[in-house]
């Protein structure tokens, strides 16, 4: 089905430079370790040694004696109410018990990092070793360690009486997948596993507190959200949130890490103690074991289809690993899993598993690769045994506009049918793949396009240009893709709009930079930002016009009545002389979760060395729905790093634990990323089929191209080798494990 | 006992004196010593490329080197990579072909690139992306950073001069 045809823009689709470039290109902007304050000194902070362990005692005297030390803080100097600190509180620094490698146990500050890395040193902490579980099926014994005394599980059945690790069963159930089981010709099956992985931003946590005399807290800080980081540390200090003010410096990478506090309360208090500004910032080493990565998966999935391909039934059981606290992403990756296909009946059974590993953290479409990694398998393998073609078998079952989605609401416009069939025309998917040892292999995702809470202000200077203020960081393009998105609503060129983000007390709430939703849901507050100025631009000029108020009209960027014209810019000298209004306005929005939605497509061609078990990606498109475009060279950014990551996930990383819980491979040298020689040239297709919740057309497509990346690949391997992979990464090692048999 | 140096260097055409404490890093000088952020420290090994400067004529990266070391050198750090208003053809590259999105491994590629280009401006991409490979972006995927850096090598082959 072809897609609606757009409306004709003159900003949105075109590709200008980002309002932020050349500072970024020349090294002047300024991120989170760049903050640089009168007499700063500098924190470090101490981590655990062991996974699992009660904290007897800690001696914190011989640091606090040694010559440039300014503070010392651990856990006791967090406030607690109620029984016990809460689980964020516990992640900052911990209580009586380490509950994963690398956890937060004592902070000092000094006059340099030397002597703080010294202090640390002088820290003493008596330990009581525990046993530590590291896997997320072992976790779920009954005679596994229990890692929190207090966790119990909660399900609809309502809250377990017995301490255990298993803090959550959930799920769904849409039909009757046992009666479907039934009428299904073909059934296939498998057991799949995932390592934790790290989202890998370049730019380790760094923040800047400074604690005035007054109870002033001012945070200089890389986050995805300023407002969140302002909450939450309010909340662990319990201080007033109208003493916090979060200052956001630009980002590098987050992808879903940078959304916590793991280090601002702690360098509060360090400045609190210390009367002087405290800079705290990450090494590598820590951001690995320290900071949230994403869960270890076990999933077991059946789905069935008749033998003219129609798919009937799915089931899924679904453990998710949430490291040491409550709260993986297996809920999502339970609703994102299916949500391609028309399937009438559909089982999930999902667990939230507690192991003694960091707390995991949301990464690009949090808990949805993983789903992909089984999904995608099954589904090719019924292709190949009902012999269709894998892509004309995703799309005798797409998803579609009525289809059930995710949690049971029908999905709106949504454009799955048109990636698949645009991934079948491609260039890509059309030619022969030649040669031994090579495999193509396809692979469809979804993933949501969250609304949540945004806020702009917007005001128009004497010279007609027109200032933006946002206060979500820019992480990829979005100063870029809202003003012109502002642009485009007043008529007027992008380069007239001048955006900047601002600090928490400068602009009204405004939710993370996440969920695939600043240009989609900010886009949507900056297009009401500017309509609302409209509106108060055409009462005023129907008052100098002489006109009735409802008389002046704006289009294409002109206001008109009757023989009178003028553009933005004209009309904004005519109404906004020195001794007339000032012209601003405001937009908001408020929206739910479950809108939008994003579908890709990918297409992967691999050769696989049969003495190495190394695989190379020869190809690789990606298709996807962008709704509209607004930068399109951003969207194709979007689509060609996530792509990335998840051959990444696929192919090299994995967090790899010895038997004590420690990670063995906490550098990038250990855990490797792709670099440039692994890769060839990321193709791209962007289709657009319009969203009809927003004014024009966008979707999130921050995070859906993570969630093919996994499946894809498996599937090129299997076509390649002929061994299906269950396990990831696919590693050389693992590869030839699995197909050295075949040899 | 002496835990400071004194260091005389040329940092981006300028004399640049500095005190440092002979354990920090050449990165943490410019950083915190000459104020100069523009380099990144992403991993501190050596790993990652986001503190790429040039010493002495040859690409390093500035976390494995010692301060102490650049006595006398030639430094070229990022904030040197254009002339006054004049961006460099890889700055204004990376700008039109939208090769950053965070932006924080931009520095060290950018820089890392022009080693590459002043030597071999007519390297293809399979060159670039050998070059390339000490230097880690998580954002791109890579794509349009080689692109850019291809495409500036273009324009530097048509405008060598200066360059």
């Amino acid at each position: 089905m072809a897609a609606p045809t757009k409306p004709e823009y003159k900003v949105i689709g075109t590709r200008p430079v980002r309002p932020d470039g050349i500072d970024k290109v020349t090294g002047r902007a300024q991120y989170g370790a760049d903050i640089r304050q009168a007499r700063m000194i500098y924190g470090k902070v101490l981590r655990s040694p062991h996974a699992h362990a009660n904290i007897k005692r800690i001696d914190t005297s011989k640091a606090e004696a040694l010559e440039g030390v300014k503070a010392v803080v651990t856990g006791a100097d967090l406030p607690q109410s109620g029984d016990r600190r809460s689980d964020k509180s516990l992640n900052v620094l911990a209580a009586d018990k380490a509950l994963y490698r690398g956890h937060a146990i004592a902070a000092v500050a000094a006059t340099n990092p030397y002597i703080a890395d010294e202090a640390l040193k002088l820290i003493e902490v008596e330990y009581e070793v525990l046993p530590p579980v590291l896997d997320v099926r072992e976790a779920m014994r009954p005679d596994a360690p229990v890692v929190l005394d207090w966790v119990r599980t909660t399900s609809m059945a309502g809250t377990g009486e017995e301490p255990t690790n298993v803090a959550a069963k959930g799920g769904f159930n849409f039909g009757d997948a046992d009666k479907g089981f039934e009428e299904c010709d073909e059934i296939v099956e498998g057991e799949f596993k995932t390592k934790m992985v790290h989202q890998g931003y370049i730019e380790p946590q760094a923040c800047t507190a400074m604690w005035n005399p007054d109870g002033q807290l001012t945070v200089w800080t890389s986050t995805q959200g300023s407002f969140p980081v302002r909450n939450d540390t309010s909340e662990i200090l319990d201080i007033p949130i109208s003493k916090v003010k979060v200052v956001p410096t630009e980002i590098g990478g987050g992808f879903g890490g940078k959304i916590p506090v793991y280090i601002e309360p702690t360098a509060a208090l360090l400045s609190k103690k210390s009367g002087r500004p405290v800079a705290l910032r990450l090494d590598r080493t820590n951001v690995f074991e320290g900071t949230g990565p994403t869960s270890g998966t076990s999933i077991k999935a059946k789905i069935g289809a008749t033998k003219d391909g129609k798919l009937v039934a799915a089931y899924a059981d679904m453990a998710y690993e949430a490291g040491c606290f409550p709260g993986s992403s297996v809920t999502l990756g339970a609703m994102a899993m299916f949500a391609p296909y028309d399937i009438e009946h559909v089982k999930i059974d999902t667990y939230d598993v507690v192991v003694n590993k960091p707390h995991v953290q949301d990464y690009r479409a949090p808990g949805a690769p993983a789903a992909g990694f089984a999904i995608e398998q099954l589904v090719d393998e019924l292709a190949e045994k009902l012999h269709i073609d894998p892509l004309k078998l995703k799309q005798m079952n797409s998803s579609h506009e009525g289809t059930r989605g995710p949690g049971g609401m029908p999905f709106s416009r949504i454009g799955q049918e048109e990636c698949v069939e645009a991934a079948m025309n491609s260039e890509h998917y059309k030619s022969p793949l030649e040669g031994p040892n090579r495999g193509r292999g396809v692979a469809s995702g979804f993933w949501f396009n969250v609304g949540l809470r945004s806020s702009v202000n917007i005001s128009v200077q004497p010279d007609g240009t027109v200032n933006l203020v946002e206060g979500n960081t820019d992480i990829g393009g979005t100063r870029a893709s809202l003003a012109m998105q502002l642009a485009e609503t007043l008529g007027i060129a992008y380069e007239d709009v001048k955006p900047m983000v601002v600090d928490t007390d400068a602009v009204g709430y405004n939710d993370v930079t996440a969920g695939s939703r600043t240009t989609y849901a900010t886009g949507m507050a900056v297009n009401k930002a500017g309509l609302n100025l409209i509106e108060k631009m055409k009462g005023l000029l129907a008052a100098k016009w002489s006109a009735e108020p409802d008389a002046v009209e704006f289009a294409s960027g002109t206001f008109s009545s009757g023989e009178n014209s003028a553009s933005f810019r004209e009309a904004a000298g005519i109404v906004a002389g020195p001794a007339d209004a000032t012209l601003n306005a405001t937009g908001e929005v408020s929206a739910g979760v479950l809108v939008g939605g994003g579908f890709s497509t990918h297409i992967v061609d691999v050769e696989v060395d049969p003495d190495t078990g190394k695989t190379q990606i020869l190809r690789y498109t990606v298709v996807q729905d962008a709704g509209t475009a607004i930068h399109p060279s951003y969207v194709e950014g979007q689509m060609q790093g996530g792509a990335v990551q998840g051959i990444g996930w696929a192919l090299n990383e994995e967090y790899y634990y010895d038997e004590e819980g420690k990670m063995a491979n906490a550098s990038f040298l250990d855990y490797r990323l792709p670099t440039t020689l692994d890769l060839p040239m990321i193709e791209t297709v962007i289709v657009e089929v319009p969203n009809p919740t927003h004014p024009f057309g966008v979707r999130g497509v921050g995070e859906v191209s993570i969630v093919p990346p996994l499946g894809a690949i498996a599937n090129a391997v299997y076509r390649a080798t002929g061994v299906r992979q269950f396990e990831l990464p696919m590693s050389p090692r693992r590869v030839l494990e699995t197909t050295h048999d075949l040899g | 006992m002496a835990t400071h140096i004194q260091v005389s260097t040329r940092i981006n055409g300028e004399d640049v004196d500095f005190l440092c404490d002979t354990r920090q890093s050449l990165l943490e000088v410019l950083r915190d010593v000459v104020n100069l952020t523009g380099a990144k420290e992403g991993c501190n090994n050596g790993n990652c490329g986001a503190c790429n400067v040039m010493l002495n004529g040859a690409l390093v990266n500035s976390c494995c080197v010692l301060g102490a070391e650049a006595e006398g050198a030639e430094i070229v750090t990022i904030e040197g990579v254009a002339q006054g208003d004049h961006l460099h053809p890889l700055q204004t590259a990376f700008l039109e072909e939208a090769a950053l999105q965070c932006g924080v491994c931009t520095p060290g590629f950018i820089v890392a690139a022009k080693a590459l280009l002043d030597e071999e401006p007519d390297a293809d991409e399979a060159r670039v992306r050998h070059w390339l490979a000490g230097n880690l972006c998580r954002c791109t995927g890579y794509d349009k950073i080689v692109r850019a850096v291809l495409d500036a090598g273009d324009e530097m082959r048509k405008a060598p001069a200066g360059r």
